[in-house]
């Protein structure tokens, strides 16, 4: 178990530093200048220059790169060129949103898909399955653009239950708070709850078709005791590798869902970030969301020995 | 689309029976689609700053007011020396800035200072360049000494990025702008909304709302239901797209179409070959329908204009007849360069729906004199570094908004790339011409130049959509400048 959990951590180690190296040569190549995107047309090349030598972008190309990889060392994001804050506080004040929705999500999303996979498996073929799975097919062919604007109409135009759009912050009380949360958590959860049944029902389909199962309903258990506490823990892998990748896109991945409710969620960071050309905000949360997905896949990586305790005496 | 609007017919009917009358309200919250980078006025050129600050937080030493008119701000009047070099004004008495200090003589010297000095990042630096001095002559005066007489020059220090501001806190104004109008700031959710409420020691007439809330609404699918909901109760600009017939025919929203300074062109690269032609940029000219543009690309709503000058201002002349659409005359213009075969060129489209829509059209239209042109969709960072100052390009669209500047065309380096002395001569007399008729005079002769020589194609000008609940009053029509002033903004029960 040492062995490897010292072995995941000298490859995230590398990761990281291979990511941080890609990340910072891509934004270079970008083109566009933050400082003229401040000023404006009516500024004079002199004053671009002058603001540029402020933000500190004139110094040669490796210097800038070791002085933020440095500054990352030691958990100095640096600092946003546009809001002239420290990065770390705009991401604080994003991951307040974007992490309770990706959770929020995420929960919803399994709480429909397990049930879900496993009905459909245990009635593989018939009228019930095919209907639960054509729902899922639907699921993920639906826009969740278009979805989430439908959701909008019905339960913010029309029946006002929830807000349309937008995020009034923790401070103006927990429910006034999740309230907003909820439309986005569903459109989010829709797609990703279709694809997660159709994993987890496949998955079960291949357990239930094992001979230890044939053994199990052999000796007697009845085959609700199979299905859930047998073959459900066995077809988990493929869930949890699902849900650890679907976690990582929901951290960051749904600008699409907070433009339409107006949310400020990192994904919308990330994008104004681009548009701004504001380098240092975009380099420093990727490679945050790098390091994200790197915790992700290494819990993943150990909820794969608890499901499963074979991993786990092998190594 | 069929099935949205039977959704949202259906929505507004059944609002329509729920709405219950409201009391008289005091708190507004308005959408906007971009955010500002930060709050101050005269250290960014982002528009959504002067949106929210002007009149409302920070103010100048004169105002621009709804119709594009100069009134006094915190100047209560001023004179100007015989020769037109020397402004002398005289302040209001009692200013008082948010945080307390008291507003003097001395603010506006540091103000205009500041923006003229050599490493000033005033994003309209040019706006202060013909000032050669600044005095206080005592806390209520201001004597301003200019290099020579400038026409501009009251209009200028009513400009978004003339404001004054503080001594004390002008260099924390990014996060926590400090002015001295009828709104302060409250707080700025990042993202999310800025809050303004009533300045309770507001030196003139009191503000009738007591808060205002700016909500970012950056996708134009979300703006809808958000006005639909009563989340957001006005648009200044609304990016309504497709659904402004469905808001126009509800009763409960006001839409009031307006005139902005946004001249939206066709720009064309005047030194790059074949456009360093004459004939070449006539054929364009004339092989370009602008109703068919403004149906595409701005509902519809844009009104026409033949060179760079808003129809809205005062010695606009309208020259959309110059060159009419007419295809032959197009081709014999093509024949005329040479070219009877037509040509190949790119044009670069900013990510804007006036660029991006427009765009096509002018592709197909150019397709019918020979003209083939590649669409090349860039971002707005893309476009500042390729088109605007490498001058990387062929043809592009983009709305020019700043107020009168139709100077630009005489600007060197500007990326044009348009060097004509004659329309230079008459931009350089008007600098210095104070007199309003001779002022006129000037303004139609430098369109006029514009509108034959063809340095850009002028396409319309660029229409504000002001969609707001109906019993709103106080919204401005036009936006002469960019701003969102809610000093006259109330509720009407």
């Amino acid at each position: 178990m040492t062995a490897f959990l010292v072995k995941r951590l000298i490859i995230a180690a590398l990761t990281l530093v291979l990511a941080s190296m890609v990340v910072f040569a891509v934004m270079e190549v970008l083109p566009g200048d933050a400082a003229r995107l401040m000023l404006g047309l009516n500024a004079s090349a002199d004053q671009v220059e002058v603001l540029r030598n402020q933000m500190g972008l004139n110094a040669p190309l490796v210097l800038r790169y070791l002085h933020w990889a440095g500054g990352l060392l030691s958990l100095d994001f640096g600092r946003s060129y546009t809001y002239s804050v420290p990065v770390i506080d705009l991401v604080r004040e994003r991951v307040v949103v974007s992490l309770p929705l990706a959770l929020i999500a995420l929960a919803l999303s399994t709480v429909i898909a397990i049930p879900v996979g496993v009905f459909s498996a245990s009635r593989q073929g018939r009228t019930g399955d095919t209907l639960a799975m054509g729902a899922a097919q639907l699921g993920v062919a639906v826009p969740n653009f278009w979805f989430a604007l439908m959701l909008i109409y019905l339960f913010a135009v029309w029946l006002r239950l929830v807000p349309a759009g937008g995020f009034p912050g923790w401070g103006a009380g927990i429910w006034t708070a999740l309230k907003s949360l909820i439309l986005p958590a569903v459109a989010l959860a829709l797609p990703q709850a279709a694809i997660l049944g159709r994993v987890a029902r496949s998955a079960l389909i291949e357990v239930l078709n094992e001979d230890y199962i044939r053994t199990a309903r052999a000796k007697g258990l009845p085959y609700r005791a199979v299905l859930w506490r047998h073959a459900l823990r066995n077809a988990m892998i493929p869930v949890l590798t699902i849900l650890g990748l679907q976690f990582a896109f929901l951290l960051a991945g749904t600008i699409i869902i907070e433009n339409v409710f107006y949310l400020p969620g990192l994904g919308r960071l990330i994008f104004q970030a681009i548009t701004q050309r504001d380098l240092i905000v975009v380099e420093s949360i990727v490679m945050l969301l790098v390091a994200a997905v790197i915790l992700i896949n290494l819990l993943v990586d150990f909820s794969y020995a608890i499901v499963d305790p074979r991993l786990r005496a092998r190594q | 689309m069929k099935l949205w609007k039977t959704i949202l017919a259906a929505a507004t009917l059944s609002l329509a029976v729920a709405t219950s009358a409201f009391a008289a309200r005091t708190d507004l919250t308005l959408g906007i689609v971009l955010e500002p980078p930060h709050l101050d006025p005269t250290a960014g050129a982002a528009a959504a700053i002067g949106e929210i600050t002007y009149a409302n937080v920070f103010e100048g030493l004169t105002r621009i007011d709804d119709n594009g008119q100069v009134q006094p701000g915190l100047a209560e009047g001023w004179t100007v020396s015989d020769d037109g070099k020397v402004y002398t004004f005289k302040l209001h008495s009692g200013v008082k800035f948010h945080d307390g200090s008291a507003f003097s003589a001395d603010d506006v010297k540091f103000s205009l200072d500041r923006a003229r000095a050599k490493d000033s990042l005033n994003p309209q630096k040019p706006l202060f360049a013909h000032i050669t001095d600044v005095t206080a002559v005592d806390p209520a005066t201001v004597k301003v000494t200019l290099e020579g007489p400038q026409g501009n020059f009251l209009y200028d220090m009513g400009q978004v990025a003339a404001v004054i501001v503080g001594k004390g806190s002008a260099a924390g104004n990014k996060d926590k702008p400090i002015g001295t109008g009828p709104f302060k700031l409250d707080h700025w959710a990042k993202a999310s909304e800025i809050t303004l409420v009533k300045n309770p020691d507001y030196w003139g007439t009191p503000a009738a709302l007591d808060k205002a809330t700016f909500r970012i609404v950056p996708d134009a699918a979300a703006a809808v239901p958000a006005l639909l909901s009563g989340d957001i109760q006005a648009f200044a600009n609304m990016p309504a797209q497709d659904a402004l017939a469905q808001v126009q025919s509800d009763p409960r929203f006001s839409v009031v179409i307006g005139a902005t300074e946004g001249e939206t062109i066709l720009s064309i690269n005047n030194k790059k070959p074949p456009f360093d032609k004459l004939a070449v940029r006539q054929a364009l000219a004339s092989a370009i329908d602008r109703n068919a543009i403004i149906a595409a690309a701005s509902n519809g709503l844009g009104k026409p204009i033949g060179s760079h000058f808003s129809p809205g201002d005062a010695g606009y002349v309208d020259l959309t007849g110059v060159y009419p659409h007419d295809i032959a005359k197009a081709k014999a213009y093509l024949k005329e360069a040479g070219l009877e075969n037509g040509f190949s060129a790119t044009i670069k489209l900013p990510p804007v729906p006036y660029a991006r829509d427009g765009g096509q059209v002018i592709q197909s239209q150019l397709k019918d004199i020979g003209v083939d042109l590649q669409i090349i969709p860039v971002e707005w960072a893309e476009w500042l570094s390729q088109v605007f100052t490498n001058k990387d390009y062929d043809l592009t669209i983009v709305s020019h908004v700043e107020p009168n500047d139709i100077d630009i065309y005489s600007r060197p380096g500007y990326y044009f790339q348009y060097d004509n002395p004659k329309f230079n001569d008459v931009i350089k007399e008007l600098g210095t011409t104070v007199d309003k008729d001779k002022r006129v005079e000037l303004l139609g002769e430098a369109q006029k130049i514009l509108a034959h020589d063809v340095p850009a194609v002028y396409l319309f000008e660029l229409p504000k959509i002001g969609v707001w609940d109906a019993k709103l009053q106080g919204m401005w029509t036009n936006w002469p400048i960019e701003a969102d002033d809610l000093t006259k903004v109330k509720w009407s029960e």
